[in-house]
């Protein structure tokens, strides 16, 4: 899967789209594992174009905020549609990521 | 063959350098003649020979040496003849390919021996060049053939381990379901091929109370499926051991989480029945909310409770709700399967189909509301592949 990453402010901007399922989540996985720097401290994970993510996809995001979190980095994602902020909601896993409007919010909250 | 390419390069990389080629001929000027042509081949490391003067030499080499790559032989030899021999090698090594050398235009023996199995022939007087390249041609053949033998025991192997976390799956979920005067319970999950994630369970409980479980875990293939079996076992442990079903799933969270390294987790729906006021208490690891029909066919999901999918995060909290079911009314279980099923313009079945289900009425029968459900679902599906399984449980108090 494609991930676009910038940096901006300080903080990495990675951003996908389409479908995050079975047979996407290990792709998923590796494009944003290799978009991450070591010394980025503030991961922000854009998914305003992520139309589907499946329990598969759900388990890389845990892992990359795993990850992240045993570096002792800021992680969270931003601007989710109404589907895919349903089933963050839905699995309870907006208790352990946070979750932002916006790019811009997900920096202002870092800071 | 794209799936094989990685094998292939693989095997390339530790692909054995040299290879071991059995001679056969009764003419004792054929060794030094060999070793003299074929030295360059031999000096770069590509070829080693041993010789054999007969078919029964040959056949002894063959059994105490299990590197022999490749036969040439003669076919006229005393003992034991080509062609005998050619019949014999297959049941040493079905997997070494043979040469045979023949004189010039005896076209009977070498007819005969292609039907006994060898690869190619040389005719005599033998052609070093034409020779080599049929050596270099034969084992070409040979990689590949051993190469497709590898891909065909890698998939064998990754079917077995699929159908083994199949079993696990299927065998784990009951096949009772409590059929009283005041209530009765029917589940059934359809499996998508290669994936395997949902299941049920039905525990009895003192004071006639039943659990209900209905759960989804997050992966596939065999650490999936032990992982599911770990859920399962848990969830009877503490079922049985306490009192809500907020402390339930509080417990079973917090066992999945210590031992999960892989950060798998599981989407379960956990209710306790009262059979003797209609009382159902639940709470809610993350699933699908289910979905209460009352008598006139309508229906909502249930109220909201405070929880998250088991094993990812140790201590989390798990609040607990209750409803009572009138007669007649019901509550169906289900999983993501259901309202995210497929067709073929790739719309998802969705909760509002799943209500139009009984929008003409409630159910009167546990295994028909679960049938229904099936069948809607497979109309709607239509001849999109099935995704993800499929389960459903249907609690109705008559």
């Amino acid at each position: 899967m494609e991930i676009n990453s910038e940096r901006e402010s300080g903080a990495l901007v990675l951003k996908t789209e389409g479908r995050v399922d079975g047979s996407t989540a290990a792709s998923f996985q590796e494009g944003i594992k290799s978009s991450i720097a070591p010394d980025d401290k503030r991961v922000i994970l854009d998914l305003e174009k992520l139309d589907y993510i499946s329990s598969a996809g759900l388990r890389i995001i845990l892992l990359i905020a795993k990850d992240l979190k045993q570096q002792q980095s800021q992680f969270a994602i931003c601007s989710l549609s109404d589907s895919v902020l349903e089933i963050f909601t839905m699995s309870g896993f907006n208790q352990i990521i946070t979750i932002h409007d916006s790019p811009a919010a997900a920096i202002a909250a870092m800071s | 063959m794209t799936m094989t390419d990685t094998d292939t390069k693989r095997t390339a990389d530790e692909d054995k350098t040299t290879y071991k080629i059995l001679v056969v001929d009764d003419e004792p000027d054929l060794e030094p003649l060999m070793l003299q042509r074929m030295r360059r081949s031999i000096r770069s490391g590509r070829y080693t020979f041993v010789f054999a003067n007969n078919g029964v030499q040959a056949l002894e080499r063959l059994s105490e040496d299990d590197e022999i790559d490749m036969v040439l032989s003669d076919i006229n030899m005393p003992q034991m003849d080509g062609l005998t021999l050619l019949e014999q090698i297959p049941k040493v090594d079905p997997n070494i390919r043979s040469v045979i050398i023949s004189a010039y235009g005896d076209m009977k023996n070498i007819r005969t021996a292609m039907n006994r199995g060898a690869f190619d022939f040389v005719t005599k007087p033998v052609d070093f060049e034409d020779l080599k390249l049929t050596i270099d041609r034969t084992l070409k053949h040979l990689t590949e053939w051993r190469e497709a033998l590898a891909s065909r025991d890698q998939l064998v192997t990754l079917q077995n381990e699929l159908d083994v976390a199949n079993k696990m799956q299927i065998s784990i979920l009951p096949t009772h379901f409590p059929e009283t005067d005041g209530y009765q319970v029917f589940a059934s999950m359809e499996p998508a091929r290669n994936v395997g994630g949902d299941f049920y369970d039905i525990v009895s409980l003192e004071n006639e109370r039943v659990g209900l479980a209905i759960a989804d875990v997050s992966d596939k293939g065999v650490p999936a499926a032990l992982f599911m079996m770990s859920s399962r076992t848990w969830l009877k442990g503490s079922a049985i051991g306490l009192e809500n079903p907020g402390e339930v799933l509080n417990e079973v969270n917090n066992l999945l989480h210590e031992e999960n390294e892989q950060t798998m987790f599981v989407t379960l729906f956990y209710a306790i029945y009262n059979p003797r006021n209609g009382e159902l208490t639940y709470a809610n690891g993350g699933h699908n909310p289910p979905l209460l029909v009352k008598q006139d066919g309508s229906s909502e999901v249930l109220p909201p409770v405070q929880g998250i999918a088991l094993g990812v995060a140790p201590d989390m909290d798990f609040g607990q709700n209750a409803i009572t079911l009138a007669p007649g009314e019901s509550v169906i279980f289900y999983t993501d399967g259901v309202t995210e099923a497929m067709n073929v313009a790739e719309e998802e079945f969705g909760l509002e189909r799943l209500q139009a289900v009984f929008a003409d009425g409630a159910p009167l029968d546990s295994r028909e509301a679960n049938q229904a459900i099936f069948e809607a679902v497979h109309a709607f599906a239509g001849d999109h592949p099935q995704s993800d399984d499929i389960t459903c449980l249907v609690l109705r108090r008559h």
